[in-house]
């Protein structure tokens, strides 16, 4: 049994100047990458499958298996260049984990770059971070060039005859460049709208060239892998969804902050550690990972946040950015407020997504003024079921989901609003707008 | 479809596109209007770091961001020589990005989070009071517009991915977190007297010009700016915590164990 806080990614977070290569390699830092690259690349690979290390942005997807699609050999796809990408466009709403990894450990991730560049075979890696996040930028920006005095980046790595150059490259303010097609073509100097899959960024990615993406969290869980071994990162989390991750607990409680803890931590245990709610308010919804993944309520307290288990209950893991909203929140209105952030970050290239959020926005706004009408509701969800798997990229989906879960578990909410009907008790201000 | 000259056909017949050869940025620095020598120099240095030239577009539009304040047309005009682009390719682009400003910024971007958690704790108050404090004769400041004296431009901004720390506020993209009406109005109040308080998180404030060029990956004084508070309690919520109450996550093996053959 695992202690209930694990910190792994989060352990030198608290050291002075924890952003700097002297504290880092005090601490053991760029000692991994030294045993990888005198490895057969194959093995490093096949220990990350062994970890059963999974994405850390949101999908979950196996990170060996994804660097394992990497065409090889001297022919064919295998012949170009190959890339690394790394996603720390973070934006989706509640998700605050890789500002402040980027921010205290930079070099955890610079070293987990360097390893899998190797792994891949790779020699250019680009770090796209998003363009508000300035001093993560700094932090980065000042970590590649004190690994590159080390002579851990540049030419010849410590004499192995590896090369990899890193570039640090800020967004210009798009959520949608957080989609890993729509960051490849940002990253290309255009505008960020997603790519038809197939082709995957593993034959087809940057510059139309076999490319890996993935999130801050992962890339930094690398060099602790190649260190203490897949055994060990599987001693925490559970068989499918093994390892450390850092939940970022945020809204109601009267502790908000980051913590790293096994895979599979509830609610419930998340909430003893915050202090419990804010002034005992009690819990109304909350959700396990971001906007984008369906609401829980009270009655879920007790769900393991993994993969498997939040799925299961009927929403998603995504970033493990648990916001939580107490009973004086209403949830039209925070349905509203998500709504106006994906109409506004829709990037119009697919119809459903980009009319289907507008008019989702008008219709709550309507039932928000007290306009709307039962069938209302009835209309949302068939737009909803309209979006949902219907345009080129997970944004649609995403945004149905505050939508659809609001309305299953909170309709009367919805209904009531509509009961206040004849619009002569109109209101000037939005019901449920909080102060 | 018809013009108001009548059919196409009746303009007679088009001339051919007059052939456009790029003089190359190696051989012709990219010189005019405000953008200068160390300017276009930066240009190159920042175009060298890519694959592919391209790449460079987003950088290139933060460094024009830096001179002028905002992306005008002089700036796409630069960025398109620079990358051997049409200034339709780039304005395609511009547009796109919500950080990259049409209309000049005063000398500090306050960006106000009113995403629903930021919103739910008082971001949408904290917005609020800032557009009727900075609005002139009654009348509110507006998303991205500029308070009379140049001072602040005002914006209202998606999550701002620090939501341990809501209700968040950035002034050029630093962090003032845990906000709240009286403290925002505070903070408004000391950028317009010309004073800039530290943020939480982050570097020393400047502005927005300065910033700028520091997102387009021009860091001039880096050894400074990289310092500052960056961990706030909540940041080290967890890792306190364990600390105090003696949790670690398992022990990692003393030597790294061998690692396993392809399968």
């Amino acid at each position: 049994m695992t202690d209930p806080i694990t910190p792994v990614l989060t352990r030198r977070w608290a050291e002075p100047r924890s952003w700097s290569i002297d504290t880092y390699e005090r601490t053991g830092g760029y000692q991994a990458f030294r045993d990888a690259l005198r490895a057969d690349p194959d093995e490093l690979i096949q220990l990350v499958k062994d970890s059963g290390l999974r994405g850390r942005g949101g999908a979950g997807f196996p990170t060996g298996m994804k660097w394992g699609f990497i065409p090889q050999g001297p022919t064919g796809a295998g012949a170009k260049p190959k890339y690394l990408v790394i996603n720390a466009d973070e934006g989706e709403p509640g998700t605050c984990k890789d500002i402040p990894t980027m921010m205290a450990d930079p070099h955890s991730l610079i070293e987990g770059c360097i390893i899998t560049c190797y792994a891949i075979r790779a020699h250019f890696c680009a770090i796209y971070v998003r363009g508000e996040a300035l001093h993560p930028i700094r932090r980065l920006a000042n970590a590649v060039r004190e690994a590159y005095a080390k002579g851990y980046l540049g030419r010849d790595i410590l004499g192995t005859g590896y090369d990899v150059d890193i570039v640090v490259h800020a967004g210009a303010g798009a959520y949608i460049c957080g989609e890993e097609t729509a960051l490849l073509d940002s990253l290309e100097g255009r505008r960020g709208q997603p790519r038809l899959k197939p082709p995957f960024p593993a034959t087809a990615g940057l510059y139309a060239s076999p490319t890996v993406v993935n999130n801050v969290e992962t890339i930094a869980s690398v060099p602790f892998i190649v260190s203490g071994g897949s055994d060990w990162f599987r001693a925490m989390g559970t068989e499918k969804s093994p390892g450390p991750k850092i939940y970022s607990v945020s809204g109601h409680v009267e502790r908000p902050g980051q913590i790293e803890a096994p895979l599979g931590t509830t609610l419930r245990q998340l909430l003893e550690l915050c202090g419990g709610m804010k002034d005992g308010i009690p819990l109304k919804f909350w959700t396990p990972g971001g906007s984008s993944t369906p609401l829980f309520t009270a009655e879920h307290l007790d769900v393991p946040l993994d993969f498997e288990g939040a799925a299961a209950a009927g929403s998603m893991l995504g970033t493990t950015a648990v916001q939580v909203f107490n009973e004086t929140v209403s949830v039209p209105w925070a349905v509203m407020k998500w709504t106006e952030f994906y109409k506004h970050e829709s990037c119009g290239k697919c119809t459903p997504c980009r009319e289907g959020t507008y008019w989702l926005l008008q219709i709550l706004e309507r039932m928000l003024h007290h306009e709307g009408t039962e069938e209302d509701i009835e209309t949302m969800l068939d737009i909803c079921d309209n979006i949902l798997g219907r345009s080129f990229c997970a944004l649609g989906d995403g945004a149905t989901s505050p939508i659809t879960s609001g309305i299953q578990y909170f309709r009367q909410e919805f209904l009531d609003l509509c009961a206040e009907q004849p619009a002569a008790e109109k209101s000037a201000e939005p019901a449920g707008a909080m102060a | 479809m018809t013009l108001p000259e009548g059919m196409p056909e009746a303009l007679g017949p088009l001339d051919k596109p007059e052939e456009v050869v790029w003089a190359g940025l190696a051989d012709q620095p990219i010189v005019g209007g405000v953008f200068d020598e160390v300017t276009s120099t930066r240009a190159k240095e920042i175009i060298a770091r890519y694959p592919q030239s391209r790449s460079a577009l987003l950088p290139l539009l933060h460094l024009v961001q830096s001179v002028e304040g905002h992306v005008s047309q002089d700036g796409i005009r630069f960025c398109a020589d620079a990358l051997e682009l049409t200034t339709a390719e780039v304005s395609a682009v511009v547009t796109f990005y919500t950080m990259y400003k049409r209309t000049p910024c005063g000398e500090h971007l306050v960006s106000v989070c009113t995403n629903t958690l930021c919103a739910a704790l008082g971001g949408d108050a904290i917005y609020r009071r800032l557009q009727e404090k900075l609005g002139t004769d009654g009348e509110p400041l507006g998303h991205e517009e500029t308070s009379a004296d140049g001072a602040i431009t005002l914006e209202h901004a998606e999550c701002l991915a620090a939501c341990d720390l809501a209700p968040v506020i950035q002034v050029n993209y630093e962090y003032y977190d845990n906000q709240d009406v009286d403290s925002a109005e505070e903070l408004v109040d000391a950028l317009r007297r010309g004073e800039k308080p530290h943020p939480t998180r982050g570097a020393a404030l400047t502005d927005f010009r300065t910033v700028e060029l520091e997102l387009a990956g021009i860091f001039p004084d880096l050894a400074a700016s990289v310092e500052g508070p960056s961990e706030a309690p909540e940041t080290l919520l967890g890792v306190t915590m364990a600390g105090d109450r003696g949790w670690a996550a398992p022990a990692m093996p003393d030597t790294p164990p061998a690692l396993p053959e392809k399968k």
